[in-house]
């Protein structure tokens, strides 16, 4: 009985580890520059929980083998070697180290995405989220986000932020049901909601920020890489909140300049 | 001090079939109520995920029967995407609250704590009673919105506002669906609150003569932390509930900013915040889940000790980690609100106690590993669970040392990752202790042995099972695959179909394997093999009386204790082992 | 002849004028022959309006090589689709409260309400179909009539509903898709919706004067009174003046 339980024990450590190693399945390829932090990250935890995860799991196996107890054992028990004193300034220095490490140290993603603040050339989107889609509002040449009128919020005839063309700062506005940015500037999303919690996420940007009525966060990044990226909802909002996705399109300057003159024509 | 207060409990038996076995007094017979109730949770709960695991990956099945539970909800047999939430949402609240929260605490330390401690019963019999039935009632409102018309909520066992603030205009099931859901968890909140003032008034009050807290078993220790963090944390949630249920049905605006459309409605709510609720709720949810899985390393510590034959490695520094565990566990809440709009200064403040944690937590998974280390491991059933349990839990565990960064959690939250994680320690590990102490007590509460072969048969295909289950959402978690779709219909998810597929028959067949343990209980329960005083040769209390013991305990005689806990070690006259009440002049070397 | 003979064959005239009087005027007060026929035109031209982007939807953005716009629709001829017309004044008696017997439809495919306008009478049956590879969920927004919202997941089977009250009209919209609109106009009477070429043709009209009412989901609302003769179908044309 111990021993099948450290045979199948150490499978499943090894299976699992096998899998991890194998990076089959894994986070899709980076496509912001904070991204590559974490990535970073990522690997120096996947190291430290590693190894403890083996070491643990076999140690596990080894005794359930080895220490059975048989049939006219005389075999007297023994107490761990150092006790448990050994077992404790053991963890305090382990585990210690590798908190304190990724503490403080593994926090500069975190710092450099949030305690920072966008550059004042960042592009500039708003991102409004509502029971089940994103649109998204470029502020047009004059820069500015013309104000949203909630009572004047009317999805029938597409005037889906409320907005009063005859207002300053409202004429010129681009609303859209995709967002395009241009590669390798920074970009600053301004997250709204008119309802629910909702959550902006990008896989590939490493990007997520729940979206809460009531409130406007900021959220930016420097896209580095063109592409077509699925943004998904993750916070759950209601019964569509599987089908509430939209796609952030990352595109060469001049291929953004095209789009966003083709979007204002719409208008 | 004791004697008083255990002459004051004197009470005579119970005759009537009433009060014997629906409105008993006896905490024994509470300790198996709740012990049922939980096991009636964790039925619905788990048929529930089979249901949405089903739906997950063939969305166009017709399941039987499920149109006639909800017509609106499953026409037809086919899941509507808003019936996938309500179910949902009823098994995490299911599974959290009136399985993990009930059959470890409620259930097993209600049994055991009194004889463990050697007193006759708890300190308030009749205020015990009543938290079981207010229990129960909880349970009832919850099963409630099942039938009701538009279902049980769609928020989620979270029941974020404003989702679930504003009234059936967020959704279906968002009206009476969520109204009972509140009044069930303030009803469960009330329950739990006189249940923890007992342990802690029966723990402190009630220890028998020569039982110091230093002698008391690592369980009753769990079951005293836990009782106290209890105290402090559903006082929170059942005052977050309240505020829910005004902002619902009063007009009021806690959780609820101004400029709220939804569906097309102004909503007359101002001044609130949906962070509020967050706060509050975790505030309680946190110490929640160590509410949870804190009596399961009791239990665990003590049966470990008991089949490898040698004393707990460390027994001061797990009460010390324990207290430590308890003490922390307040201090952490916002690791589940790092990317909720919560200032991030305080997310990285948040971090740190809850990297912290990891210690107490690693050092009581090294002081398992060093009790069994040159023991003589006796492997029954729970003692299988017990090792299956560090296994578990050290997985689970692991898992949270990602989720604690929040630069990590910027990808991982709100993926399957979390989902793995939080299944893994308390869908798994807590589990596994509950299953550990059910063929550890079952003896003594039943008189009866249950069967081993169909116990190790339960715990080989449900250690595999549940790898086979949850390890995989940790791998389609680091692709991002989100929680809570009710269906997969993005492009970039489509490639993980088969691992979906393949955690849903692993759920299928773990769970039909479950029947074999509830056979196994209720067989044995009526037709198992008489059990003695003591068949695993354990040191505590329970062990001295008969099985199952006599109503008041020990038969009238206050028990005098001479020894800790877990006295074994060499063989002297022929056992290896010292009850706790045995002669002072009795030992064990080793 | 004789004097009764001459007699005869005069009763016999007078029978056989009487009988066909009988018969002519049957089809006259029976409810088959009244029609009012019309076009409804736009003056001016159509408003400027976005393309819908159904890009959250791949499986519907592929069904649209063109991006679609619902609400102002013309034909070339300047005629305009999707207006209502109804009897808003004059109807009595059985007319008022028949019920159509050809079932309505409204059908969620390519991510929009087909047709984009329904009318229908109270207590008339409605069939509501999911025809696309995506879940929606139906929705309409009724001030008069009880509210109700439900899922059909793809491959549902189709369901019925009715309307109890008249309601001019009832925005429908889906709680998935937030682009989906229709209307639902629940009007007493005979009933008709403009085509693509801003034709219309109410049949069934009972010989009487009315008042002619024609609805659009931008425009509103417009009256004309009109006279139906037995054998004459009445024309009523009507015209918006773009904004």
């Amino acid at each position: 009985m111990g021993r099948t339980f450290a045979v199948i024990l150490t499978l499943i450590t090894v299976i699992t580890v096998a899998v991890f190693v194998s990076h089959h399945w894994w986070f899709p390829e980076v496509a912001s520059a904070h991204g590559v932090g974490m990535n970073d990250q990522f690997v120096e935890t996947f190291i430290g929980a590693g190894i403890g995860f083996v070491l643990a799991q076999l140690a596990l196996a080894v005794f359930a083998w080895r220490f059975g107890e048989k049939k006219g054992d005389s075999r007297k028990v023994r107490v761990f070697p150092g006790g448990a004193k050994g077992l404790v300034i053991f963890a305090f220095v382990y585990v210690g180290l590798e908190i304190l490490g990724l503490a403080f140290v593994g926090q500069k993603v975190w710092a450099d995405m949030y305690f920072t603040p966008p550059p004042s050339d960042a592009t500039k989107v708003q991102v409004l989220a509502g029971q089940f889609a994103f649109y998204f509002r470029y502020p047009g040449p004059d820069g500015k986000f013309g104000p949203i009128h909630v009572d004047k919020i009317d999805e029938g005839t597409q005037n889906f932020f409320g907005i009063d063309t005859s207002e300053e700062g409202s004429k010129d506005d681009i609303v859209t049901a995709e967002v395009a940015v241009p590669v390798n500037r920074p970009v600053v999303l301004f997250l709204d909601s008119k309802d629910m919690d909702h959550g902006f996420y990008v896989r590939e940007l490493r990007v997520q920020q729940d979206m809460v009525p009531g409130m406007e966060i900021p959220l930016h990044f420097t896209p580095t890489k063109v592409g077509r990226y699925d943004i998904a909802c993750n916070q759950l909002c209601g019964l569509g909140h599987y089908n509430m996705r939209a796609f952030i399109n990352v595109m060469s300057e001049p291929d953004y300049k095209t789009w966003l003159t083709q979007q204002a024509a719409l208008q | 001090m004791s004697d008083t207060s255990a002459a004051a409990h004197h009470h005579t038996a119970p005759t009537s079939f009433i009060r014997k076995y629906i409105f008993s007094l006896d905490h024994k017979v509470i300790g198996i109520q709740y012990y049922f109730l939980a096991i009636f949770s964790v039925l619905i709960g788990m048929v529930l995920s089979w249901l949405v695991r089903i739906h997950l990956v063939w969305p166009q099945l017709h399941i039987w029967g499920l149109e006639k539970l909800s017509p609106a909800g499953a026409p037809g047999g086919v899941m509507t995407p808003e019936y996938y939430l309500s179910l949902l949402t009823l098994h995490g609240t299911l599974m959290v609250f009136f399985v993990l929260t009930t059959a470890p605490q409620a259930g097993f330390g209600n049994y055991a704590l009194p004889i463990q401690i050697g007193a006759e019963d708890m300190a308030f019999p009749w205020l015990n009673m009543l938290s079981f039935w207010t229990t129960f009632v909880g349970l009832c409102c919850l099963v409630a919105t099942l039938f009701v018309k538009d279902g049980p909520p769609i928020s989620g066992w979270t029941a974020y506002p404003p989702l679930s603030a504003v009234g059936s205009d967020a959704g279906p099931g968002q009206g009476m669906g969520q109204n009972l859901w509140a009044v069930s968890i303030a009803i469960f909140c009330v329950g739990s609150l006189l249940g923890a003032l007992n342990f802690i008034v029966t723990t402190v009050d009630l220890r028998a003569k020569g039982m110091s807290l230093m002698r008391m078993p690592l369980t009753c220790w769990a079951w005293l932390i836990t009782a106290i963090l209890s105290l402090l944390s559903f006082a929170v949630l059942f005052a977050a509930c309240i505020l829910l249920f005004l902002d619902r049905n009063a007009g009021t605006s806690f959780f609820l900013p101004a400029g709220l459309l939804v569906n097309e409605k102004l909503q007359p709510h101002s001044g609130g915040s949906p962070l509020l609720w967050q706060h509050l709720f975790w505030f309680f949810g946190h110490p929640e889940v160590y509410i949870a899985i804190v009596p399961g390393f009791g239990v665990i510590s003590h049966i470990l000790s008991t089949f490898s034959r040698k004393p707990v490695l460390g027994y001061k520094v797990i009460v010390a980690c324990l207290l430590g565990i308890g003490f922390l566990s307040f201090m952490v809440w916002g690791h589940h609100m790092f990317l909720s709009g919560m200032s991030p200064y305080s997310g990285f403040l948040f971090s740190i106690p809850t990297l912290i944690i990891t210690i107490p937590a690693t050092i009581v998974s090294l002081l398992w590993l060093g009790t069994i280390f040159g023991g003589k491991l006796r492997f029954t059933t729970s003692m299988m669970f017990a090792l299956g349990f560090i296994s578990v839990f050290v997985t689970g565990g692991l898992g949270g040392m990602f989720l604690a960064q929040p630069s990590l959690d910027i990808f991982l939250h709100g993926t399957y990752f979390v989902v793995g994680h939080f299944h893994m320690v308390m869908g798994v590990a807590a589990i596994f202790g509950m299953f550990a102490g059910t063929y550890y007590w079952f003896p003594k509460m039943f008189g009866r042995m249950m069967n081993e072969t169909m116990g190790k048969i339960h715990f080989w295909f449900t250690f595999v099972g549940v790898y086979c289950i949850f390890m995989p959402m940790h791998f389609i978690g680091l692709e991002g695959n989100p929680r809570r779709y009710s269906q997969f219909v993005n492009a970039f998810i489509q490639p993980l179909m088969p691992v979906h597929k393949f955690m849903t028959i692993a759920a299928l067949s773990t769970g039909i394997i479950q029947f074999l343990f509830f056979f196994n209980l209720f067989w044995s329960i009526f037709k198992g093999p008489k059990a003695p005083n003591n068949p695993w040769e354990s040191t505590s209390l329970e062990w001295t009386v008969p099985s199952p013991p006599p109503f008041d305990n020990f038969a009238g005689v206050h028990p005098v204790v001479n020894h800790g806990a877990y006295e074994y070690g060499e063989e002297n006259d022929g056992k290896d082992y010292v009850m706790q009440t045995d002669p002072p002049t009795r030992a064990v070397t080793g | 002849m004789t004097t009764r003979g001459k007699f005869t064959l005069l009763l016999a005239s007078l029978a056989m004028v009487a009988l066909s009087a009988l018969l002519v005027s049957e089809p006259v007060s029976a409810a088959g022959e009244g029609k009012v026929t019309g076009t409804i035109k736009l003056d001016g031209t159509a408003p400027h309006q976005k393309p819908i982007d159904m890009s959250k939807e791949p499986s519907c953005a592929a069904q649209h090589s063109t991006p679609i716009t619902t609400e102002t629709v013309m034909g070339s001829n300047g005629g305009l689709q999707n207006v209502v017309i109804y009897i808003s004044e004059g109807l009595s008696g059985a007319a008022a409260t028949a019920v159509a017997s050809q079932p309505q439809e409204i059908n969620q495919k390519g991510c929009q309400y087909l047709p984009h306008v329904v009318a229908i009478n109270p207590n008339e049956d409605m069939k509501v179909l999911n025809s696309d590879q995506t879940s929606h969920n139906i929705h309409p927004q009724p001030k008069n009539n009880h509210e109700w919202n439900k899922s059909q997941p793809p491959g549902a089977a189709p369901f019925d509903v009715k309307w109890e009250a008249e309601e001019v009209a009832i925005p429908v919209k889906c709680n998935i898709h937030p682009w989906m609109r229709g209307y639902i106009a629940v009007v007493k009477g005979p009933y008709a919706v403009s085509d693509d070429k801003g034709n219309f043709t109410l049949n069934n009209v009972p010989p009487g004067s009315y008042t002619l009412t024609a609805w659009q989901e931008t425009y509103g609302t417009q009256t004309q009174k009109v006279t139906v003769a037995a054998g004459k179908p009445a024309t009523a044309d009507f015209t918006y003046k773009a904004k």
